[in-house]
């Protein structure tokens, strides 16, 4: 057992929903107690859907237990088909259905519906939703495509999005714009968006498009074993790894220069003098492991961030994203826990986070600033306007919604000048920023409780010191206190005086 | 009675029994409230991934708020051998307890996994509390799906706490079900003014609460859905008092009277307490029942609460029902409260979602009452919805509510017609 309160993924069988939600003309009978229908709500909330994911649950009860589930499972399958008409009925079992052993895929098969049917493994006590997902769409590759010819002109699938995705919806329109400025042809975008009859069509294309390698990397593996279409391996979020993206399609395709016609404003916002004060800025990156490694050389190669530490929550991508954490130096976090990512963040005092809904309420908690770069995501990062992560408007959105959490740079220059100034002190928070304004109680905190008594090492803060140390703006104040307490430690220092506080300060000098 | 007044009375008109897919929460959902209400309890609960998930997503953002619940999610290995299991949640336990020294209840709360493999909460929750007594009671309860529908939740786990609490032949009044604390207050000071004493509520604020039941114990129910905790109530020996529920000006009032009228206090005393408060109900839901006046309303399943909720808006907001749903009927419960109803309504107990929703669009009704996962998905084809959680977790019951409660419903009608765009 794993004593847990919050999880960064769903059940596989959640995973198996935002894949049948995401398609048209298919269903999919989930053998399932009754409150397992608490997902609808993530698709009709959340994601703001106008109609009910095409999911039927059996429901089964207690009362049924022993005898019945199975003959339930049977009648809920037929009602279904019977009342949706699908062009292609998934079935699968929720963990409760797992335990009670009745066998979906045989039953459905013993109904003889003249539509395929796709039965489900969804191992739910060992995997979670982001391998539903990618298991479901393989599942349904795999039972309905077959070689067709190839197109006239080349084309490619986009492969990957889902429902409930971070940013789906515009990812998919804003890289289908950079595609057909290549002068290549879009096949077939799926799952989302896709039905069966395109699934059968997926073998027309001359190569696929990973968007995500969460959902849909098993499913581009197998078509490239089976069909023989290569798919590009780079996520194009930045304008880096867009240009390895298009780097790419040119190898797949024998296409050349194909690298001048994307263009983002990010490359000249981040080079102009007002980006300055952003050089060296310390950012934690937390989230799935393609955003995460996406994210993390945009901060270093793009923007100039310093990446201190960086991690995901799923085992899936924890390779990728150690190997690339070696490249800047930071051992990677690979957890599910978010008490050790909480850890990991007090621990290293950066100046910025960019992570889940998680992470956002970890640096309000510790008045750290974030930024939202992975699912899971609260119903505000389903948004109404067009925000996309991939291609040269995503590069555009990105560089602005990391940017706008953090003190202006101005403001930065201010606040240390006039740190003493009652209505312009840095207990304000940033001005621009209503939610970050601490409490008057949190002041009063403040006066009264000096900044760090506790901490590991025994050293003590004396009164001047401590003093010193809260007129250092409070987004360095966290750093300046672990150094400062480090330096003391090193050299045997007890007391910690002002001048051990700026004899710390030069030692760590950057 | 005017002329065009409808017929009362389906305490025993026909209830449309169905079976099939049922789109509502289980008893775990619970938590997310009675958490809050029990402040030196935590919830434990065993389950899957599938529960924790659940309860994050109901939960919303108090799950950043250090809630005192939790998931001891299954794994793989503690599906192959039952001995392991014991000893795992042991092992959880003790970690939980001290990291939170302040807990003295803790709830092992049984889900749908739990319960198919059938892991005996009930024997580890006692030799929990034999190994942590006196600090700590730990008590047993399912909030699984397969036997528990959302706010049935609670009564599982207060009849848990009612099994648990010890005897006493103390003539009292024992008031069952959570109520937000501002509710209570006025709750309790409304009984106090008509010179009860020895009033408790159940669930207790506190474990150390002074709290026992017998023979003259009387009690009433302030929620519906708390069918199991009645029944061990009347178990021990207690004497139910059964009444409208409080919900609106009249409601409030026959609930009041009925506990007035077995403690033997008189007309006069009574009518001077609730005088001045029933007024300004009154009042207070004329000006808002006149957007609610006429229209029809339509009540899917959820929380129990949807029969005296029904009342309240047909008697004194002059809605016209359609169907009103509910996962389970309690009759010595509602029976009041469904006498009251229109005869023409049709009411339904259980639920098949798809034909259940066949017939709201044949009724086209004004206003939906239903859960989250239908109400977009209605309003996008044209039905005005209200959500039915809110009505779970807002304050609604009493004399300073009942505006609120009418509210609640006139809303979603109002902003129909605020909005000038359509889809």
């Amino acid at each position: 057992m794993k004593l847990s309160v919050w999880t960064y993924e769903g059940p596989p069988h959640v995973g198996a929903i935002r894949v049948a939600t995401g398609m048209e003309k298919v269903h999919l009978v989930l053998h399932a107690p009754q409150g397992d229908t608490y997902a609808d709500l993530l698709f009709t909330m959340i994601e703001r859907r106008n109609h009910r994911p095409p999911v039927t649950y059996t429901t089964f009860q207690a009362r049924d237990l022993g005898s019945d589930t199975a003959s339930l499972f049977k009648s809920a399958c037929h009602d279904a088909y019977n009342r949706f008409k699908p062009d292609l009925l998934l079935v699968g079992a929720s963990c409760t259905a797992e335990l009670i052993q009745d066998d979906p895929g045989g039953l459905a098969e013993a109904l003889d519906l003249p539509i395929p049917v796709v039965a489900l493994e969804l191992p739910s006590y060992q995997r979670k939703e982001n391998f539903g997902a990618d298991e479901t769409f393989f599942q349904i590759v795999k039972k309905l495509t077959t070689p067709q010819p190839r197109t006239e002109n080349i084309s490619c699938n986009l492969i990957g999005p889902t429902a409930l995705g971070f940013r789906h919806r515009d990812d998919v329109e804003e890289l289908e714009k950079v595609i057909q400025n290549l002068g290549i042809e879009v096949n077939v975008v799926a799952p989302m968006g896709s039905e069966p009859s395109d699934i059968v069509n997926l073998g027309a294309a001359h190569f696929n498009v990973l968007m995500y390698p969460e959902t849909g990397e098993s499913a581009c593996r197998y078509l490239e074993k089976s069909l023989e279409q290569p798919f590009t391996k780079t996520v194009p979020i930045g304008v880096g790894a867009l240009s390895d993206f298009i780097a790419e399609i040119e190898t797949i395709t024998g296409l050349t220069n194909l690298q001048n016609k994307v263009a983002s404003r990010l490359p000249w916002y981040s080079a102009s003098v007002d980006s300055t004060y952003l050089t060296g800025k310390r950012v934690f990156i937390f989230g799935d492991g393609s955003h995460v490694i996406s994210a993390a050389r945009i901060a270093k190669d793009e923007i100039g961030f310093e990446v201190v530490g960086l991690g995901c929550f799923n085992r899936e991508m924890a390779r990728p994203v150690r190997a690339f954490g070696k490249t800047l130096g930071c051992e990677a976090l690979i957890t599910e826990d978010y008490l050790e990512v909480e850890g990991a963040i007090s621990e290293l005092a950066p100046e910025l986070i960019l992570g889940t809904q998680m992470e956002r309420h970890i640096g309000k908690r510790l008045g750290i600033p974030c930024a939202v770069i992975s699912a899971p995501v609260h119903v505000q990062d389903f948004p109404a306007r067009y925000s996309p992560q991939m291609g040269p408007e995503g590069a555009n959105v990105i560089f602005d919604t990391w940017v706008h959490p953090l003190v202006m740079g101005l403001e930065e220059h201010l606040l240390t000048m006039f740190r003493e100034d009652f209505e312009f002190s840095d207990a304000n928070g940033p001005s621009h920023h209503a939610a970050h304004q601490p409490t008057s109680v949190q002041k009063e905190n403040r006066s009264e409780e000096p900044v760090p008594k506790e901490n590991s090492s025994n050293v003590i803060w004396m009164t001047d010191a401590e003093k010193e140390l809260r007129k250092i703006p409070f987004f360095v104040r966290g750093k300046a206190k672990r150094n400062t307490e480090r330096y003391a430690v090193d050299h045997g220092v007890i007391e910690i005086s002002i001048d051990t506080l700026y004899e710390a300060k030069a030692h760590y000098a950057r | 009675m005017p002329k065009d007044a409808p017929q009362l009375g389906c305490a025993d008109s026909p209830i449309l029994k169905e079976r099939g897919q049922h789109e509502v929460f289980c008893g775990l959902t619970s938590i997310v409230w009675l958490h809050r209400k029990m402040q030196d309890a935590f919830f434990l609960v065993v389950g899957s991934r599938t529960c924790a998930h659940l309860l994050q997503s109901a939960a919303g953002v108090m799950i950043f708020a250090e809630p005192r619940f939790a998931t001891a999610i299954l794994e793989e290995t503690d599906l192959a051998g039952m001995a392991d299991a014991h000893e795992e949640l042991d092992r959880n336990v003790s970690q939980l307890l001290s990291r939170r020294p302040d807990i003295k209840r803790l709830f092992l709360v049984g889900s749908c996994p739990s319960e198919v493999i059938k892991i005996d909460l009930s024997t580890v929750a006692e030799k929990l509390t034999e190994k942590y007594s006196p600090n700590v009671n730990v008590i047993n309860f399912s909030g699984s799906g397969i036997e528990t529908t959302f706010t049935q939740g609670e009564d599982a786990c207060l009849e848990a706490v009612i099994r648990s609490l010890p005897s006493s032949e103390k003539t009292q009044l024992a008031v069952l079900g959570a109520l937000p604390d501002i509710v209570q207050d006025q709750m309790m000071r409304l009984l106090e003014q008509l010179g009860l004493e020895n009033v408790f509520v159940l669930p207790q604020v506190k474990f150390d609460d002074d709290v026992s039941i017998g023979a003259n114990t009387h009690f009433i129910c302030v929620q519906p859905f708390l069918g199991a905790s009645y029944e061990e109530m009347v178990r021990r020996g207690a004497q139910p008092i059964c009444a409208n529920f409080p919900f609106g000006a009249d409601g409030t009032t026959r609930w009041l009277w009925a506990i007035a009228e077995r403690f033997d206090v008189s007309k006069a005393k009574f009518d001077k307490v609730v005088a001045a408060p029933k007024l300004r109900a009154e009042q207070a839901i004329a000006a808002v029942a006149s957007d609610l006046r006429g229209k029809s309303v339509f009540f899917f399943p959820d929380s129990q609460l949807e029969i005296p909720l029904a009342r309240f808006l047909a008697a004194e907001c002059g809605m016209e029902l359609t169907e009103v749903g509910s996962p389970f009927i309690h009759k010595s419960l509602v029976y009041a409260d469904l006498a009251d109803l229109p005869a023409t309504t049709q009411i339904s107990e259980g639920q098949d979602v798809d034909k259940q929703l066949d017939r709201v669009f044949d009724y086209n009704p004004d206003l939906t009452v239903c859960g989250l996962g239908l109400a977009n998905p209605l309003e996008s084809k044209g039905l005005s919805t209200k959500w039915a959680i809110e009505l779970v977790f807002s304050p609604i019951h009493f004399y300073e509510q009942a505006a609120d409660l009418a509210s609640l419903f006139a809303r979603p009608l109002k902003r129909a017609d605020l909005l000038k765009v359509s889809t």
